[in-house]
Formats: C-alpha cells, structure tokens, sequence
C-alpha cells in the first residue's frame, strides 16, 4: 500500500494484527499458566510473562486506534537503531554490573547473600553470561545489522512493523531468561540456559528478524550484497540452526517451567559444544565481523583492504568454526576421533581469524595517523588487536597437551574475557560512538576526552583481568598435578582455591575499571544526545540520507 | 585493492552477491558440514557409549535432587567428568565414562573447577558433612568460596508432580517402566525410610540404591533429602570390578 509520495501505514496490511494475534494468544498461555502451572517458580513467572504481553496489546492496540503505524519508505528507520543502541548501553552496563558482583563473590563467598536464596553465585553466572552474550552484543547486533543493512542497501528495512517486533521481543526473552534465571528456572546448558518457553519465542523472534533482514536485501538498490551483510546473514541463519537444535527438549508440562533436554550423556555434550563454541563463532565473531567490515572502512573513511581476502576469510571461517566444538571436551568420554577432528580445525581456524584481522587492520592503509588523532579508532583497532591475540591463543588452547593443563581453569575464562571484553566490546563501543553522532545528527561526540578515558579506563582493565587469569589458571593446571618426591599428589584441592584469592580480586578490580569505562561512555553518550555542546569532530562525517542518497 | 580480475572472485560477484537466497543456502550448507560428521555418528556408533553393568536411571528423590543441583548452578563451578590423567584419577577416582551419564538429561560434565570435581563425591562423604556443608561451606572447609545454602534444608520439597517429571525424561529415553512411573511419588518416601514397607520393590525398581533418610530429620521431605540423594549417587553405579577397559566393545 505504497501511495504515490511513499508513505505507508502498517494498519492497512496484515501485519499488525498478526503480531496482535500472537501477543494475545502469549497472554492467553500465561494467563493458563498462572492459574494451572505444576511448579511454583512458573506460576510466579508467569504473571511478569502475562504483564509483557498485555503491554504489547495495549501499545498496539493504541497503534492501531491512531490509524496504524507509519512507514515512511523514503527514509531509513533511524529511530530503531537509536532504540537498539540506548538498550545496548542499558545491557551492557548491567550484564558488566553483575559480572563485577559475581567476581567479587568468587574472592568474598559472604556477598552471595544466602538469606535471599537467588543472589548465589550459581544463579548469577548465568545472568551475567546472557547479559552481556544475549543481551549486550545480542543489541549490538540487531541495531548495526539493520543500520548496516538499510545503509548498504540504500533502502528503508522491510517489514512496517516486524522490525520492531524483533526489537522489543527480544528485550522481552531477555527479561524472561534472566528473572528466571534468578528464581531457580534454567535448563542447565551454558551459554543456553533458558527454559522450553523463552526458546520458543526466541526462535519466533529470531525468523522474524532473519526474514526482516532478507527482505532489505530484496530490495536492495545496490546491485550487490556489502561484505558485512554476508557475516550479518551468516550469524542469523546459523544462530538459528544452533540455537532450535541444542534446545531440543521435553517439557514436564505445556504449563509449567521445567524441560529435559531430548539428549543425553555424551550426545548432549557434543551438540552442546557444537552450539558453545559456535555461538563464539557466529554470535561473537561472524557477527561482529559485520561491523567491523562496515564501521572501520566508514570511520577511517578507506575501503576495505582486499575483497578478495574477504571473500576467503568470509567462506573459510564459518566452514572450519563448525567443526572447533569438540575441543571443549578434551580428555572426556567423547569419543577420541571427534577430539581429534575439534582440534584440527581449532588450529586450522587461526588462519582465518587472522586474514580477518589482517583485513580489518590493513584498511588502515595510508590512514594510520587517525590511531593517534581519534580514540574511536584507537578503541576499533584495538579490538581487532584482541580479536587477533584471543583467535591466537583459542588454537593454542585447543591442542590437547595444553587443554589438559588449561581446561577446568581460569585460563578459560581469562581467553573468554581477552575476546569478550577486547573484541566484542571495544568493537562495540566503537561502533555505538561511531553510530550516536549520525543518529541524533551531530557533529561529534560530547566529550572526545571521554572517549580516550574510556579507551584507557577499560584497556587498563582488560589487562589487570586477562594477567591475573593466566596466572590463576596455569597456577590451578600446575598445582592439581604436581606430585611431591614421594610420589603423592603435592596439594590438596583446597589450596588451589585459597591460592586464587589475589588473582581474584585483581580481576574483579579489572572488572571494575572496564564498567567504569562503560559507565563514562553512557554518560557521554547521554550529554551528546542531550544536545549539549559537542566538540566538533572531524572524524563524524554525515551520513546521507535516503533521498539524497539516490 | 588491485583491479586485477579472476575467474572466483568473478563467480562470487554474480552469483552469491546477486542473489541472497543463494548466499543464505551456501551459508547453510557450508555450517552443515561439520555438524554431520561431527555429531551425526554419536547416535548410531555403537563404540560410542562402552558396555557397562550397573548403570540405572536415577530414583524420583535423586532425579529431583539433580533439578535442584541444576536449578542452583552448581555445574558453574563443579565438573562431573574425571580425565583419564594420572592426578585427576588419583584425585577423583577412576576416569568417568560414557556410559556414566547416559540418562543424564542435561549432561552436567560442566567446563570449570572453581570447586572440584564431583563425579564420584557419592560415598566419599557422610550425609552429615553434606548437611553442614550446604548450610555453611565454611563451617567444614575454611578456604572455601562456595555459597551456602541453608534454605535447602527447609525448603519443602515439591514432588506431588514427579511422575510427571519422569514421562518426560521416558519421552526423551531414559528406560522408566510403567510399574517405576507408577511408584514416582510413594518412592520418594519409600527412599528416605530404610524400613519402609515397600522396601524390595523399590530395590527390584532400582536395584543398590540408598535407602535412609539424608537430611537427618524425618518429619519433612526436604530439598535437601533430594540433593543429598543425587550428591550421594554420583559415580557410584558401575561396577568397575566387571568392566574391562580394553575389551573390544570398549575401545574407542
């Protein structure tokens, strides 16, 4: 229903009325669920599930009342992005939040707070992971994809309103996954712990936004698809296939919270690792790749270095990360065969990991100086650094000899942060101060003295975390196998524990400067939408809009 | 960065960056590769999971305490799969099995010794050192960091429903008779009553499982009768005096 000057209202397609017609059929099961629920923490849950839903029937019933929604096919959605990076910034602080929390109380067991029963440890890794996994980069990822894709596209997104329906039922699965979480509901998979319910509307969610994403490709102005758009669909399709498959499960009851997962034993840890590690290499990888394909060549204003690299780095980076799954279960009663398999192409990953690096740095070419004069792309470049060092010592790590030492300890997690807070969150962050000017249109940030505080705040961080983790690690692998001159095992298990006490604080003091990082960004980022005076940054160039750009 | 042609980068340009629903395609069969010769074998190989005596699904009080071992997080911090590694059997004990989480769903082997591994803690401590132990780690080990959880022991444990909780698990393949769905309920008090009256069935049901009462109090079915339970089974169930490592069967 295009009229002549290109508006068009959602009220007069379908569409509205369907996601009407699944919010209320939402609220019509929670509301079930409520009253006949078998377990209490889902009839608990239930009603925030109930109060979510009517939410969404009242704003779209309001919607439909004020004549639809109006989708103007000559601009680019702007206001979804600006909706996506305010909820990155809102996630990323509070999954940072808890991980500080959590750090704390691995040095100080009293701040698990006992009496409350949901503030232990065990609940709060969980809440901590999803935060910044799901819902930090999660954000990130929804808001430049479909910035990215409008832009490269030179089309509004499709869909009238389907985009905002993955925008707000994803901050919705967040919310179910993690009060859940907090009262006692999990499925006890890492990195996947929300229940049966959560998982189906995630994967609701989720074929929204692959076809949304599709459909702005379809109709694309531009005869070609942009490189980042292939790692954006690559994350999207695969997220999907890992994400339906390790989540195969059996519900107790269509009411109630609790599943079984439909696999068991060694099958269940392989297909678990195969969705791990994967969602390393598709969700914190492939789609981050996406921005840095985009962001840097925009914000350093060169092209990319080398298509054809690319086209390499793109085809044999999903291909080999698929198979990397299997060194996470080094040494266990996985069949050997498949530990081999893992750890080849763990190693045979580094190559393209590494192209990739070499195509995000190189783009730099005759633009090196802006690694001195802007601290955005100091925080771009230094996340591809990260990428770089952390996809070095992932192969390293999955060589079986050394995941003997290394698996079971802090090193893990010290590798997990160097890729998590370095590159996926310095990519980020340089993405949301390269997107805050050209979304609220001005010429620079606030403060361009933040953005460096912020740079050296959360590096100084990275560094105190991943230091005190290798060392706590190879501490933990050296000690549980040191035998004494008479051959018996040299230390109790408990004094490996006792040894971590300074390792841990030291991390969590990293964990502390990095969320003050985060913190003085939000701050900059809430004065520069504010309108207060920016520093006029050389740097910002305006984006074009729709019409000019045709 | 050069204008040179060639023949791949060419074929891309026309066909994967023209077309998306290609692109989506080759994206999708590509990641499928991996997976298919990687998992796919797992579920019909039979040297997969060795050939053992002994393993048995788990009791309703003990599948009830491995919900609430989940429910809590502990595989954040504790593992469940012993390496075949000189320090970690002398450690822990023989090297864990396939066969050793068979009906484990979800496996719990987890990926982080922040405490150690409890694979085969069943046995290895009194059902007391459990109780103070979940009421305040501290109180027996001084250096630990573990969290305590004394609401455990107070906490009623909700099991009017653990028939249902075990159709699902026989949904998904764990062996559970009619005659064991149909006990579910009454066998989580028979379990925590050495003298119970129904005592053989449940052994014929579960055969070497633990009958006493865990938590030390009688009068209430507590949660922590249920973790206690599982904590108190876990790597107890192979007979390792029947299992022969290199036998063909159980050579991987």
């Amino acid at each position: 229903m295009i009229s002549a000057h290109g508006l068009k209202r959602a009220g007069s397609d379908p569409s509205t009325a369907i996601v009407l017609l699944i919010t209320v059929l939402g609220a019509l099961w929670a509301l079930f669920a409520a009253a006949y629920a078998p377990d209490a923490a889902m009839r608990g849950q239930s009603w925030l599930i109930l109060g979510g839903f009517l939410t969404g029937i009242i704003l779209l019933v309001g919607a439909i009342a004020g004549g639809g929604v109006v989708t103007d096919e000559r601009e680019y959605n702007e206001s979804l992005i600006k909706a996506g990076v305010i909820a990155s910034l809102f996630w990323g602080v509070a999954g940072l939040l808890v991980g500080v929390v959590i750090a704390f109380q691995l040095a100080f067991p009293v701040l698990n707070l006992e009496a409350f029963g949901f503030t232990s440890f065990g609940r709060l890794r969980p809440l901590h992971t999803s935060a910044v996994i799901f819902a930090f980069g999660g954000n990130v990822l929804i808001a430049t994809s479909f910035y990215v894709v409008q832009r490269t596209c030179r089309t509004r997104i499709a869909g009238g309103i389907w985009p905002w329906f993955v925008f707000w039922g994803y901050q919705f699965f967040i919310l179910i996954a993690a009060s859940g979480y907090l009262i006692g509901i999990t499925q006890g998979k890492e990195y996947a712990e929300p229940e049966w319910y959560a998982d189906i509307w995630l994967t609701l969610v989720w074929v929204v936004y692959l076809l949304v994403f599709l459909g702005t490709l379809w109709k694309r102005k531009e005869p070609h698809i942009y490189v980042a758009n292939w790692f954006y669909l690559a994350f999207i399709v695969t997220i999907a296939v890992l994400h339906v498959i390790n989540n195969l499960a059996m519900p107790v009851s269509w009411l109630g919270s609790r599943s079984y997962s439909a696999f068991a034993g060694v099958q269940d840890a392989l297909t678990q690792w195969w969705y791990g590690h994967n969602a390393v290499g598709f969700f914190l990888t492939a789609g981050f790749l996406g921005i840095m394909y985009y962001f840097i060549p925009k914000r350093v204003n060169r092209p990319v270095y080398s298509y054809r690299l690319s086209i390499i780095h793109f085809w044999s980076l999903i291909f080999i990360y698929i198979w990397a799954g299997p060194h996470h279960l080094h040494y266990t009663a996985l069949p050997e065969w498949a530990q081999t398999l893992g750890m080849t192409f763990s190693i045979m990953l580094w190559m393209p990991s590494w192209g990739g690096m070499i195509n995000g740095l190189m783009t730099l070419s005759g633009a090196w100086d802006k690694l001195r004069t802007d601290p955005v792309v100091r925080m771009l470049v230094m996340s591809v650094a990260f990428y770089g060092m952390s996809t070095f010592e992932g192969p390293v790590m999955s060589i079986r000899a050394v995941n003997a030492l290394s698996h079971y300890t802090d090193w893990t997690i010290g590798h997990v942060h160097s890729g998590a807070l370095g590159w996926v969150g310095f990519v980020s962050f340089g993405a949301l101060y390269c997107l805050v000017p050209w979304l609220w249109k001005r010429k620079g940030m606030y403060s361009k003295a933040l953005v460096d505080w912020h740079f050296w705040i959360a590096t100084i961080g990275i560094l105190l975390y991943i230091t005190s983790m290798w060392t706590a690690g190879i501490l933990q692998g050296l000690w549980w196998r040191t035998y004494n001159a008479l051959g018996f095992l040299e230390y109790s298990f408990v004094e490996t524990v006792e040894a971590m006490y300074i390792p841990y604080i030291i991390r969590a003091v990293g964990g502390v400067l990095y969320l003050a990082g985060a913190l003085i960004m939000v701050y900059n980022v809430y004065r520069t939408v504010r309108g207060d005076a920016v520093e006029v940054d050389e740097n910002v160039i305006d984006q074009p809009a729709l019409e000019a750009a045709k | 960065m050069s204008g040179k042609k060639s023949l791949w980068s060419d074929l891309h340009k026309s066909l994967f960056e023209k077309n998306s629903l290609i692109l989506t395609v080759g994206v999708l069969v590509t990641v499928s590769i991996g997976g298919i010769v990687e998992i796919a074998p797992l579920f019909y190989l039979d040297s997969t999971i060795e050939e053992v005596d002994g393993v048995r699904p788990y009791t309703p009080l003990e599948q009830l305490g491995r919900d609430i071992y989940i429910r809590e997080g502990c595989y954040n911090c504790h593992s469940q799969m012993i390496r075949p590694l000189r320090d970690e059997v002398e450690r822990y004990g023989h090297y864990s099995l396939a066969a050793e989480s068979m009906y484990d769903h979800p496996f719990q082997w987890g990926s982080k010794r922040t405490g150690p591994d409890l694979a085969r803690v069943g046995g290895r401590y009194s059902d007391e050192w459990h109780r103070d132990h979940m009421r305040l780690p501290q109180a027996v080990v001084p250096e630990s960091v573990m969290p305590a959880y004394p609401f455990l022991e107070t906490s009623e444990l909700a099991f009017d429903n653990v028939e249902a909780n075990l159709r699902a698990l026989r949904t998904v393949g764990v062996p559970y008779s009619d005659d064991m769905l149909g006990a579910a309920v009454s066998d989580i008090e028979t379990q925590l009553d050495p003298f119970a009256e129904d005592y053989d069935g449940f052994q014929e049901r579960y055969p070497g499982a633990v009958m006493r009462d865990f938590d030390g109090n009688p009068d209430l079915v507590t949660e922590l009768d249920a973790l206690i339970a599982y904590l108190q089974v876990l790597g107890t169930m192979v007979d390792f005096s029947t299992y022969e490592a290199e036998a063909d069967e159980n050579l991987r």
